[in-house]
């Protein structure tokens, strides 16, 4: 299911817990296949309950308790925007505004060459850069105004 | 980013060039010297706990409960392993000064989770950050590998005996984590859904044992604490309110970012570090301790300092230092239906009141704010938060219910004006003018 | 202990109490959701918030520890108001249409909102939707946006069933209750959620909107399945069972039920019940009086008896049945001169029969598994075969009782196990002994004679350990372990064991009356009688058989060997509730019993408790109680003593009136240790299981039941090595061969199965071909 590389990261995560717990590896678990998957099938989220011994309903629960994981396909790039009210106050609702235009999205939807999704995100914890956006989990992007925008955008082409 | 401003800096001395987070850095501003001592001098824990209860430091987390006296919580003969964990889970909207803490200065957390390890007999410690900063976890890894390859962590620290092994777990979306049970839930590789306490963590927390949870703010004060005394570091601040804190300032302000400032200091003073109202305009209103604490119009606040007594005596909270600054151009009910989402959306689902409570006064502001609202609604809402507040099982409904709460205590008119004429007492040309997406803030 | 005052009254509770306890200890009743005494305690309805003197807000009763002087107001104005706000939060998105919800009438929240509901809503928005769920054919998730997210359901399969099957995902409003990608629901006591479920959402699929719960009569009775004793409640409309649930017994089932216990009953309203007596006619079953019926069988069995002599009948009936009838037909067949008769049909080895030192029994109270500190269970499908007993070593364990298992195959039981040593059926004496080897060293004891060879493992070295310290222990015989042919050997092990580790040693029964039926005596010989056993009866095939409630081709520990004796026969008479059997090919008469239910009758359980049940509804068509046709059948052969006015006058010859456990329970056993088998036999042994919707006749044929994954076809379960080396893939095609038996198969590997065993299911139309449970098979790519 997950390539060996990703198999040595979550045996580093379980590594970080005492014997007995390595339930608490879940959440690193799946973020590493969803890293690999671009997603979490519920194939992979059975595969990490069964790797760390637990019901595959309870990985499923943690999987669709935090929002970051994507129980259901994205594109390439998974743009999440803060709209929550510090961000909104310098514009972080303009950016999601200008985005979907730019894109010809809303929120939760993929543009037809599977390049870009857009997501609605809460407190990014970033509001003094605002307005705010995450790629794809990892990069945290600040003071997005629509010239920097348009660059993200031209990059991630 | 280094801080923005500061009046008598702790925290934030030496933020400055790309490598002011590495180790080598940190020791070189005096880092670890407190760890050391400690250990050199075999300082009894006790004297330690004893120091901090001195200082005044209280949880620079939200919810300002003297550090002191939570370690002291901790049961001493407790033999089965015990747990320091630390909170970096930071989602209130307005917070992101651990962000900053963690980028710019990781060891000091680092150092002081070890020390109030060392403090109450714990043997391992959990660091939970928000799964969204993703390079500042990555960052404390890299900050852990170092501190464990300088022996700073690990088995047998500096050759005392003394034993403390840190590693990061990150969250991965969901703000009710910051709920120090939650979180522990989280570690526990479980949905963040809070336990009801009693029992506490200091009885019974991280897979079941003794644990202290602190917010990353409050650890990375420890070293600064021991290093200057704690008297010095509690007149750093004052009486009650020791130290130094980290603000936060977001919204509609020319230059928002994290300040560090003496507690109580006006905010008057603050708003002017931070550039001041942009555009010139008038201050309407402030969030001045993350969006649970409740709003406090321009009148009151420019009248406050900042600390948690002068805030609280004010009606709203110092909570996380996060103040949200509101000018003129905002409408206030499109403002709080923003945050009802937000404490909708976050809402673990677990308790009755939070899970039903939320999603109604969500839309029942969303309804009001659409123009859709009944004559009705303002008392519905109030009757609501009512039957939220400390009927839950964690904060997370009070937290909910008290913006609600301030909202429609300090701008009732502007909601009953939504209701009566079915659009907003701040014309849509002035919302627009607020709007800096377009043009640099001036 | 401490001293609360709840409204006003004193009460006190040992330290560690809640308000709730309290309150319960009282009789003061807390409105509730989530709470319940078995789970574990969430908090999170919020229903019970009262109002407790010097806190500001108002506290969960559930969950708040009683302290010394705590004053607490269930309700006052505070506690009031907040539960009524709570009611009001539950109710926004609850569908408000109890009349058409299959849970009105009999639901808490229904119940509660007449107290604390509001007389009109002030939601106005639109209600939360949640889609319907599939799990499978005995709980229906039609109804979930009925679900108030109490977690009742999750905490009971985390911590009664051992699994987690439901979960709560997502988070907000849009919490739902769901299986894994919806997946079925199997565990063996799915059933209790529904119980649970204090609310519409989940339903019992088999019952649901079939009646309202005010049209049933409830009524006392036992589960005849297996030996636990579980005490149900039957509920009956216009004269037919509707419903069954758990009735309450700390003691036995506690509050729960199997799914065998709880849907069984659908058999009962079967189409193919049996309901006029049938005799063999020129080679036809026609349908006849019963006074026809039983002078046939009367005449018949004397024509046996006085052509061949009375040593040609043989009686055998299921340890199901009645103790009244096992006792009557015992009675009837020693009154005709014959002592074949026998109620152990799955057993094979009988060579502990005569030395026993009384009524084989757990050994202990049900009740007293959680004071253990270690329990060892030998031989069996425990989860399966005994539902109940293992969620008790399940509780036992969580609170750090020391379970271990010596058994056949690897099986999941869903408990914290302390060791388990899984080895092929001929090697279990050899374990067991392993562990008695590892005691005895322990013990600086003498290690007794004949074990020189055995060498204990690291498994068998902690079980000892386990068996060697601690407090109260016990050693269980599971189905396995009587039924295998080291029947006697083990039993002499165990016995050996348990002097040796002051353990209690018991056997846990197959079925509701495996001790009623030694209390009864329905055991061959006796009274001056030589008598053949279950598997000499058909060892030995015997003129005439008469049958009791029993299926030999699934029942008999060889069926094939069974069978072909009943074949033989000249005479084959078969009392059962049921017309779809092999019996319509080999009786020769047919006599409609009832079934449990319809008949009164006693049950003695495992641990000896004599509970005798009325009947609650009247048998189909005419069928009669077992013991009223054994009772005539007697008259019509004119025997002496078969003058009994009631079930209860028959009990009362073989029980002294009233006694609440069974005299004579002893396990001692006079029996030396026979030698061990060789490690090997250099083939393949079967392992056969007993399927829990098959075990008895009355499971076989409930409908929900038969489409849980627990019926699902047997298949040849066989190790991944052996496999290898049989040159057969997982998924083929297998022939298994035991002498002239065969069966067709698919081959499964199962790592769980111990190298060179192939595990078949007995008890199955597709394998009830084969030969015996336990024992040499062949193997072969179909």
């Amino acid at each position: 299911m997950l390539t060996t590389e990703s198999i040595q990261k979550i045996d580093r995560e379980i590594a970080k817990y005492p014997a007995g717990q390595k339930q608490s590896a879940v959440m690193a678990a799946l973020a590493i296949a969803q890293e690999e998957l671009g997603w979490l099938p519920s194939e992979a989220i059975e595969f990490v309950a069964t790797y760390l011994g637990m019901a595959p309903i309870a990985a499923y629960e943690v999987a669709s308790f935090y929002n970051m994981y994507d129980l259901k396909p994205v594109g390439k790039y998974k743009l999440t925007v803060c709209t929550n009210l510090p961000c909104t106050l310098s514009g972080g609702g303009d950016a999601a505004g200008y985005l979907k235009e730019k894109l010809g999205i809303g929120f939760d939807e993929t543009t037809p060459d599977g390049k870009f999704t857009l997501k609605e995100g809460e407190c990014l914890g970033a509001c003094g850069d605002a307005p705010v956006m995450l790629v794809n989990n990892r990069r945290m992007c600040g003071h997005m105004r629509p010239e920097e925008i348009d660059k993200l955008l031209e990059e991630l082409e | 980013m280094a801080i923005l401003g500061a009046i008598n800096p702790i925290l934030t001395v030496g933020w400055n060039g790309d490598a002011a987070w590495r180790l080598r850095d940190y020791v070189k501003r005096g880092g670890y010297g407190a760890l050391r001592k400690i250990l050199e001098e075999k300082i009894p824990a006790d004297q330690v706990i004893g120091e901090i209860k001195k200082s005044g430091l209280r949880g620079r987390g939200g919810a300002g409960f003297p550090t002191g006296l939570k370690w002291s919580f901790m049961p001493k003969d407790f033999k089965d392993g015990k747990y320091i964990v630390c909170n970096t889970d930071e989602g209130e909207p307005g917070t992101f000064k651990d962000r900053d803490i963690l980028r710019n200065n990781p060891h000091a957390v680092i150092e002081g989770m070890a020390i109030a390890a060392y403090a109450v007999g714990a043997e391992r410690g959990y660091n939970y950050i928000h799964g969204e900063i993703w390079e500042i976890y990555k960052r404390f890894e890299e900050a852990l590998d170092e501190a464990r390859e300088a022996g700073f962590i690990g088995r047998d620290i500096l050759g005392s005996g003394f034993g403390f092994e840190l590693f990061a777990h990150h969250g991965y979306g969901a703000y009710v984590c910051g709920e120090e049970s939650a979180l522990l839930e989280s570690i526990e590789g479980k949905k963040g859904q809070p336990r009801f306490k009693p029992p506490f963590p200091a009885s019974v927390g991280l897979y079941g044992k003794p644990t202290t949870i602190n917010n990353t703010e409050t650890f990375a004060a420890v070293p600064f604490v021991l290093n200057m005394g704690a008297e010095a570091y509690l007149e750093a601040g004052k009486p009650n309110n020791g130290g130094t804190k980290l603000f936060s300032v977001s919204g509609h302000v020319n230059r928002p970012g994290n300040y560090e400032l003496p507690l109580g200091t006006p905010f008057a003073t603050l708003l002017e570090m931070a550039g001041g109202v942009r555009g010139g305009r008038k201050l309407k209103a402030c969030i001045p301790g993350g969006s649970s604490a409740p709003v406090l119009p321009a009148e009151i606040i420019m009248d406050c300092t900042m600390d948690y007594d002068c805030i609280g005596k004010a009606g709203s909270m110092m909570g996380s230092g996060a103040v949200i600054v509101m000018d003129e151009t905002t409408c206030m009910v499109r403002a709080l239906e923003r945050l009802s989402y937000f404490y909708h959306e976050e809402s673990c689902g677990q308790c009755t009141p939070c899970r039903e409570g939320t999603g109604w006064m969500y839309r029942i502001v969303h309804r009001i704010e659409h123009g859709e609202g009944r004559p009705e609604d303002l008392e519905l809402l109030s009757s609501l938060t009512a039957n939220i507040m400390g009927r839950t099982v964690c904060a997370l409904g009070d937290a909910a219910a008290m913006p609600v709460q301030g909202f429609l205590k300090h701008f009732r008119d502007e909601f009953a004006y939504h209701v009566e004429h079915g659009k907003c007492l701040v014309p849509p040309e002035v919302q627009r003018a607020g709007s800096t997406f377009f043009k640099a803030a001036e | 202990m401490l001293d609360i005052e709840i409204d006003g009254k004193q009460v006190q509770v040992p330290p560690g109490s809640t308000i709730m306890d309290a309150a319960r200890a009282l009789g003061a009743y807390i409105p509730h959701f989530c709470y319940h005494k078995k789970l574990s305690i969430a908090a999170n309805c919020r229903m019970c918030l009262v109002q407790v003197e010097k806190a500001p807000k108002p506290l969960p009763a559930c969950a708040t520890p009683a302290a010394n002087g705590m004053k607490v107001f269930t309700h006052s104005e505070l506690a009031v108001k907040a539960q009524k706000g709570v009611m009001e939060f539950l109710l926004i998105n609850h569908p408000l249409d109890c009349p058409i919800c299959d849970q009105g009438g009999e639901c808490q929240l229904q119940d509660l909102s007449v107290g604390y509901g509001g007389t009109a809503s002030r939601y106005r928005e639109a209600k939360h939707v949640v889609v319907a769920k599939d799990v499978g054919p005995l709980i229906s998730m039609r109804e979930m946006s009925r679900c108030i997210h109490c977690t009742r359901c999750v905490r009971f399969g985390q911590e009664i069933a051992g699994v987690m099957e439901l979960g709560m995902a997502n988070r907000n409003v849009h919490s739902e209750i769901l299986t894994f990608v919806g997946r079925s629901v199997d565990s063996e006591l799915s059933g209790n959620m529904i119980d649970l479920c204090p609310v519409g959402a989940l339903t019992s699929k088999p019952f649901r909107y079939s009646a309202r719960s005010w049209e049933l009569s409830r009524r006392g009775s036992v589960s005849p399945h297996d030996s636990l004793g579980t005490n149900l409640i039957v509920q009956v409309k216009n004269g037919r069972v509707m419903r069954v649930l758990p009735r309450e017994n700390e003691e036995i089932n506690e509050c729960w039920i199997s799914d065998k216990d709880r849907f069984s009953y659908e058999a009962l309203n079967s189409a193919e019940r049996l309901q006029k007596p049938m005799v063999r006619v020129d080679g036809a079953l026609r349908e006849v009086e019963w006074n026809v019926a039983l002078d046939y069988v009367a005449h018949a069995l004397k024509d046996v008896a006085g052509k061949h002599g009375a040593g040609s009948l043989a009686a055998l009936a299921s340890p199901h049945s009645t103790a009244e009838e096992l006792y009557l037909l015992r009675k009837l067949m020693r009154a005709m001169g014959s002592g074949n008769v026998d109620f152990r049909p799955r057993r094979s080895d009988f060579s502990s029969d005569g030395k026993r030192a009384g009524i084989p029994w757990l050994g202990l109270r049900i009740a007293e598994i959680q004071n253990l500190s270690a329990a060892l269970v030998v031989g069996g499908f425990l989860r399966k075969d005994h539902p109940l007993f293992a969620q008790r070593l399940r509780q036992l364990a969580r609170k750090a009782g020391k379970v271990s298992v010596v058994s056949v195959t690897g099986d999941e039981s869903l408990i914290d196990l302390h060791a388990r040593i899984s080895v092929a059926p001929r090697n279990l004496a050899r374990a067991l002994a392993g562990v008695l080897k590892a005691a005895a060293t322990r013990l600086g004891a003498a290690v007794p004679a004949g074990l020189e060879t055995v060498e204990p493992c690291a498994q068998a070295q902690a079980i000892a350990e386990s068996l060697t310290t601690g407090g109260k222990k016990a050693i269980f015989l599971g189905n396995v372990a009587e039924q295998v042919d080291q029947a006697g050997q083990l039993h002499a092990l165990a016995a050996d064991l348990s002097r040796l580790t002051g353990a209690s040693l018991g056997f846990i029964g197959e079925a509701a009356n495996s001790v009623g039926g030694y209390v009864a005596g329905a055991l061959p010989g006796g009274e001056g009688l030589d008598g053949l056993n279950a598997r000499e009866m058909f060892a030995r095939p015997r003129k005439a058989y008469l049958l009791l409630g029993v299926e030999p081709e699934f029942d008999c520990a060889n069926p094939r060997e069974a069978v072909a004796a009943i074949k033989q026969a000249d005479f084959v008479a078969v009392m059962t509730p049921f017309r779809d059997g092999a019996a319509m090919d080999y009786a020769d008469a047919l006599l409609p019993l009832a079934a449990f239910t319809e008949t009164s009758g006693t049950y003695v359980n495992t641990e000896g408790r004599v509970q005798s049940v009325s009947g609650v509804c009247r048998p189909p068509g005419e069928a009669r109680p077992g013991w009223k046709v054994l009772r005539v059948l007697g008259n019509t052969l004119a025997l002496p003593g078969f003058d009994h006015e009631s079930s209860e006058a028959v009990r009362d010859e073989f029980i002294p009136a009233g006694a609440p456990f069974a005299e004579n329970l002893d396990n001692g056993v006079d029996l030396p240790l026979a030698p061990l088998p060789a490690a090997s036999a250099g083939g393949l042994e079967r392992i056969a299981d007993v399927p829990i919707h098959f075990a008895d006749a009355l499971a076989r044929r409930a409908r929900a039941l038969q489409k849980t994954r627990d019926a699902a076809e047997p298949v040849a379960r066989i190790h991944p090595e052996t496999l290898d080396r049989l040159g057969v893939a997982a998924g083929e095609r297998v022939r298994v061969r035991q002498g002239p038996g065969e069966a067709v198969l698919t081959a499964r590997a199962d790592a769980l199965v111990p190298p060179d065993c192939v595990r078949v299911a007995a008890a199955h139309a597709t394998t009830a071909s084969l030969g015996g449970m336990f024992g040499p098979i062949d193997v072969e790519r179909a």
